[in-house]
């Protein structure tokens, strides 16, 4: 029976579109109380503090898993970011280049890395690598390891969101920079990209969340006391003292940065859906 | 290749020029002179080949065929500096085409920084000039989007004058403006004419045409119909064609219906 239907002959069986809906929500509401209440009284509370929140392991956590952890991932992240970012570049240019190879070439590169794991390419640069040349470092030792890592994944990308960017400023830009004099190359870097990475710089921010989260991969690297991040040494800790509260603290470290960086995302789309109108 | 025996040729020249974009062909063997210091409008129903025509001056669109000259320089020479050569060429576009990330000083600056090399100091000097000269010097420090469309016009075409062109090129320069910001724009471009500028003017705007054009061409299906003073062409028109065309430019609603049914033809504008 259609909306339609139940509109014209108000007074016969069947409902009302308006008790439809809320019966509808009325349902939703029952199961939702249903399934905390089944949560609430099912769960060893008693148990769950002890392995989630114990105060003392927390405490004893600090500053470490601030000075040292959450540090370290974001090295790690800037460091393939930067890497990123400008092999991303260079990816995107290749792409919208005039030379057939070229285009060819970042096709391959962006369809590659867009398709592997990343973790295939942390034991790829962390394993394959070292055994296949043996004698050859990468520079930087683990930071370049996963600056490399990283990047390498973070460019594809990139790379198609550069692009994006590039191909959304209005093709009169380029028109007025050459009838100005400019040559190509010139008007792509001054005045192109410029504008471009205004129109990006969300998606971009959202790249960095990304690699926020995918530099928990330095896990398989095998690194150092030092070198750890959040994941590493959360998971180490709760290994030593047998109880889950690290891996909380470490969870909730990630969000400390993660969701005030995807608060400035949506203020920036925002502003930008503002300035279209 | 083509040195021209430059001072007493020609300071635009178009020989032959074709231009065809797929199988459509737009232009259809043009061939055109405009001397030093003149100001040449070209008029002609949408579709006609003018702003093709204008594009290919400078080389925003590349002739299928024929030869362009500017100031005795073949920019059709495919061993032509086209970026040296187009630091001559002012273009003046439809949609202004500022950039919308700078200020409209920079917006003049940068080009001259970047292009001809100059300093901060003379950029921003050529830069101050040039906005007293379209009467905007107060929007200086704004931003294009703050500015109307006039406004935004007028500082596109500082921003060409501040490269010292030898020849400006107008693209329907005012066809994208509301109707009472068109004045302002073309009060400026009267001025330029008024100092010497050699222009070609592609519009709709008659009067102008008529008061301030040394000559004006009349463009149809991508071929020069008629090319002669305004006082002739827009006055005295000798072909059915060119009548037909001003007759409609004077009754807009019977424009209307023809411009819908009329092909629209590729370039922009």
């Amino acid at each position: 029976m259609t909306a339609t239907d139940v509109r014209l002959q108000p007074k016969k069986k069947g409902l009302t579109r308006r008790r439809k809906r809320s019966l509808s929500r009325g349902v939703q509401y029952v199961v939702f109380v249903a399934a905390v209440i089944a949560f609430a009284v099912s769960a060893d509370w008693g148990r769950l503090k002890n392995q989630f929140a114990q105060g003392s392991i927390a405490k004893q956590m600090f500053p470490d898993v601030i000075t040292l952890a959450l540090k370290n991932t974001v090295l790690y992240t800037l460091s393939g970011f930067v890497v990123g970012l400008a092999l991303g570049m260079v990816i995107a240019l290749m792409r919208l280049s005039s030379v057939g190879p070229y285009r060819w070439l970042a096709g391959v590169y962006i369809e590659i890395f867009r398709g592997l794991p990343a973790l295939l390419i942390f034991i790829f640069i962390g394993v394959a690598v070292p055994l296949a040349f043996p004698g050859t470092e990468i520079v930087g030792g683990t930071y370049g390891k996963v600056a490399l890592a990283l990047g390498l994944v973070a460019a594809a990308y990139m790379a198609e969101t550069i692009r994006a960017g590039i191909q959304a400023v209005p093709k009169g830009q380029m028109e007025a920079a050459r009838s100005l004099g400019f040559s190509p190359a010139r008007a792509m870097t001054s005045i192109i990209v410029p504008q471009a990475f205004r129109i990006i710089l969300p998606p971009l921010t959202n790249e960095l969340v990304l690699l926020f989260k995918d530099s928990s991969l330095v896990l398989f690297l095998g690194v150092t006391l030092e070198e750890r991040e959040l994941s590493k040494y959360g998971r180490d800790l709760a290994s030593t003292t047998a109880n889950s509260t690290p891996i909380l603290v470490a969870g909730l470290c990630y969000l400390l940065v993660t969701i005030p960086l995807g608060f400035v995302v949506r203020r920036m789309e925002a502003k930008a859906q503002e300035a279209v109108k | 290749m083509s040195e021209q025996p430059a001072p007493a040729g020609p300071e635009i020249e178009v020989r032959g020029l074709r231009k065809s974009f797929g199988d459509n062909e737009v232009l259809r063997g043009i061939d055109l002179e405009i001397r030093q210091g003149e100001v040449v409008c070209v008029i002609g129903p949408s579709g006609s080949g003018k702003s093709t025509l204008l594009r290919c001056v400078n080389l925003l669109e590349e002739p299928t065929k024929g030869q362009v000259f500017v100031g005795g320089t073949e920019l059709t020479d495919p061993d032509v500096d086209i970026d040296a050569v187009r630091r001559r060429i002012g273009m003046v576009f439809q949609q202004f085409n500022l950039f919308p990330h700078l200020t409209v000083t920079e917006n003049l600056t940068l080009p001259q920084r970047r292009v001809l090399r100059r300093d901060k100091a003379a950029a921003a000097k050529v830069a101050a000039e040039n906005l007293e000269r379209v009467g905007l010097s107060e929007k200086a420090d704004a931003y294009p989007a703050s500015l109307s469309g006039g406004q935004q016009q007028r500082v596109a075409i500082a921003r060409s004058l501040s490269m010292g062109p030898e020849v400006m090129l107008f693209d329907e320069p005012t066809s994208a403006l509301d109707p009472e910001l068109v004045g302002d724009v073309l009060a400026v471009m009267r001025v330029l004419a008024d100092e010497g500028m050699t222009m070609m003017v592609v519009t709709h705007e008659m009067t102008f045409a008529r008061e301030v054009a040394d000559r004006v061409v009349f463009m149809d299906g991508g071929v020069i119909v008629e090319d002669g003073s305004p006082e002739q062409v827009i006055g005295a028109p000798r072909h059915e064609r060119t009548r037909h065309f001003l007759a409609r430019l004077l009754d807009p609603a019977m424009a209307q219906v023809e411009e819908e049914t009329s092909d629209q033809v590729g370039g922009s504008g």
